[in-house]
Formats: C-alpha cells, sequence, structure tokens
C-alpha cells in the first residue's frame, strides 16, 4: 500500500473539503425541493478529528443518536453514513411530515422518512462524486440505526482506524422555520479507494 | 466517586479505590482486567482485531492483540501479579445489518475473537462477558471488587 494517510498533506486535505462543500450543497438542494420550502444553510464545515474527540460532536458518547448508513460501490468502494441528533432527526420528520411532533420517540412514519431523506442526501452527495471525479459510483439502500453518539460513530470510526488515526466528516446545518437540523456526513473510502479517489482529482 | 474515563484507542490502569469507565462502546471492545489480590483494575478500549493487519500500527491501543500487552505491562508496573489476573469483556457490536458480503459490518465479532485468543495466549481467564447484539452499552469497572457495570439504552443494566 503506497499511501499512508497520516502523512496526508495540506492540498489533498483541501480537495477532500472541496468535495464535501459540493457534495453537502448539492444534498441541501435536494432536501428544499423535496418538501418544496426554502431551506437556509450554512456552508458546511469539513472536520479531521481524532477518535477521542468523534463523540463529542453530537453531545456526548451516550447522547442518543440516528445512525443512517449506506454502503458504497463501483469504482470507489467504502462507506457513507449520515448521522444526526434525536432531536434534529425529529425536528427533520417534523419538516418533511409538515407536522409539529414533540415527542422524541422515532415511530415507522419517522424511520421511513429518515430512510429516504438519508438516501436523497447520500445520492446527491455521490453523484456530485461521480461527476467531479469521473469514477462510477452506487449506493445501497439505508440501514438504519438509534443508539448511544459513541457506538453509532464507533462504526465509522473503525473503518478510518484502518488508514489513520482520525476521521473526516463534514457537518451541515441547515433550518426551515423554526426546525433547526445539524447532521454530520461521514465518507469513509477504502484504502485503494481513496488512492483512487484522490488520483481522478490529480492529486496523487 | 469520579470515574476515569477511557477513551476510543486507549486505556487506562489504576489502583483501589477508583472507578474507570468508557462510554457508548460499540463494535469496539472493551477489555477490563482486574488483580483481586491487589485490587489493580486496567480498561482497554480497543477498534481493530490485528495490529498485523495494516501497516498504520503505532498507536498500540487501537487494537486487540497489541492493546491487551500494553495493558498488562501497565498493570504489572503498578504490582498486578501476571497469574492473578481474569477478565471480563463487553462491547463487540453489530450496529448495522446488510445483506451483503461485506465483512467490515462483522467488525464487532472479530473483535471479539481476536480478543478472546490474545487472552488465551497469555492465559488470562475471561470470567464473564456481554459481547455481540445490535446495541451500544456503557460500561464502568469498580476497582474494589472488579464488578463490571454495563448500561444499554432499551436493552436494561447489569453486573457482570
Amino acid at each position: 500500500m503506497a499511501l499512508n494517510t497520516n502523512d496526508i498533506n495540506d492540498i489533498k486535505i483541501d480537495v477532500l473539503k472541496e468535495l464535501g462543500n459540493i457534495g453537502s450543497g448539492n444534498a441541501a438542494t435536494a432536501l428544499a425541493t423535496m418538501i418544496s420550502k426554502k431551506v437556509d444553510m450554512d456552508v458546511p464545515k469539513v472536520k479531521i478529528l481524532d477518535f477521542k474527540e468523534v463523540p463529542n460532536i453530537l453531545g456526548g458518547e451516550e447522547a442518543p443518536v440516528v445512525g443512517i448508513y449506506f454502503e458504497m460501490t463501483g469504482e470507489i468502494v467504502g462507506n457513507i453514513m449520515f448521522v444526526l441528533d434525536l432531536k434534529s432527526a425529529k425536528n427533520l420528520t417534523n419538516i418533511l411530515l409538515d407536522r409539529e411532533n414533540k415527542t422524541l420517540n422515532l415511530d415507522e412514519m419517522d424511520i421511513s422518512a429518515l430512510s429516504e431523506l438519508g438516501n436523497i442526501l447520500a445520492s446527491s452527495y455521490i453523484s456530485s462524486l461521480s461527476t467531479l471525479t469521473g469514477l462510477n459510483v452506487a449506493i445501497s439502500i439505508p440501514s438504519l440505526a438509534t443508539d448511544m453518539a459513541g457506538a453509532i460513530l464507533s462504526v465509522p470510526a473503525i473503518q478510518y482506524g484502518y488508514i489513520a488515526d482520525y476521521v473526516l466528516l463534514i457537518e451541515t446545518y441547515f433550518q426551515e422555520g423554526n426546525n433547526k437540523v445539524t447532521g454530520n456526513l461521514f465518507m469513509i473510502p477504502e484504502i485503494d479507494s481513496f488512492e483512487k479517489l484522490l488520483k481522478s482529482l490529480g492529486v496523487c | 466517586m469520579d470515574a476515569i474515563k477511557v477513551g476510543m484507542a486507549d486505556l487506562k490502569a489504576i489502583e483501589s479505590p477508583g472507578i474507570l469507565t468508557t462510554l457508548g462502546l460499540g463494535s469496539c471492545v472493551g477489555i477490563t482486567l482486574f488483580d483481586k489480590k491487589s485490587n489493580i483494575a486496567g480498561l482497554a478500549h480497543i477498534m481493530l482485531p490485528s495490529s498485523k493487519e495494516i501497516k498504520n500500527n503505532s498507536n498500540k491501543a487501537k487494537f486487540a492483540d497489541t492493546g491487551i500487552e500494553l495493558l498488562v505491562e501497565k498493570m504489572l508496573l503498578i504490582g498486578a501479579n501476571k497469574n492473578f489476573l481474569v477478565a471480563k469483556i463487553a462491547g463487540g457490536a453489530q450496529m448495522f445489518s446488510f445483506n451483503s458480503k461485506s465483512n467490515i459490518l462483522k467488525i464487532g465479532e472479530r473483535n471479539v475473537i481476536a480478543t478472546k485468543e490474545k487472552l488465551k495466549e497469555l492465559k488470562i481467564p475471561v470470567v464473564s462477558e456481554d459481547t455481540g447484539g445490535n446495541y451500544g452499552r456503557t460500561i464502568e469497572l469498580n476497582a474494589e471488587d472488579g464488578s463490571l457495570l454495563v448500561k444499554t439504552i432499551g436493552h436494561g443494566i447489569k453486573i457482570i
């Protein structure tokens, strides 16, 4: 394996950040189209975090969160995960289902809406990745889980663990009316795909 | 008593009295070792089965094999006796499920197997475990008696 991600340089990080910005920009546009409402969005923040800092992004290791997980196949192999805290998840389903439900329990409607939304976000992210790199990428159907932040985030952390001692994530924030939503998107290419990805963007 | 936190890919050893905790274990495995003669307790939070599988393996606490070795070393250094060590393990869940051949998601199970193999090699008996399933766990190891508290969301609380 020629690539050592611990030696990853600034140019590579900048490329990955830019990829994140474009991808989540498209994802937010897709959301606005889906609900036919104006969605305010901040510039997404791309963060590189040490393992120890990871669970803090969602209110601590034991905070309940929702993870929506996809497998990437094709010329880039790996995974994509969209994670949001339970409050944000509920706000999001309230936007999608056009209702004001204050409880924090997710019912079947919520789970189905979140899976579909995750699907749209991940697909629009993948499609911009595909366009930028010229590589063919497809995603699986979503798998959804609700549990402690530490447990859900151990999944992307472990996958990054094979190639590095940090994770790369894209934090997006959007708002419709009073419903505020903060979501985190993890893109986790396998090591060979990571190299292919950078090469296709001319930085390897 | 304030518990001492052990993060992801991290390990710590203490003397009684004290509590070692790791919060929200998913597919990672929490390995606790206890010497009941000297009341010395250790906790490692490993992420991957083997340091031999990958090149980037400088962080010993990240892997079951090197993590357990390092934890034992640390405990011996503060006075534990290897012959009296017993292990309790928790975690190794599969958080997401798919109908695919990919073994990435089975990493929890592989972490548990690798942990047991290493403990067997070091002749440290596993006296109890709470592993597998599809849910996260918070664990607390009490250095006074070696009891291990396991907390979950929706799957109860128990002492193993």
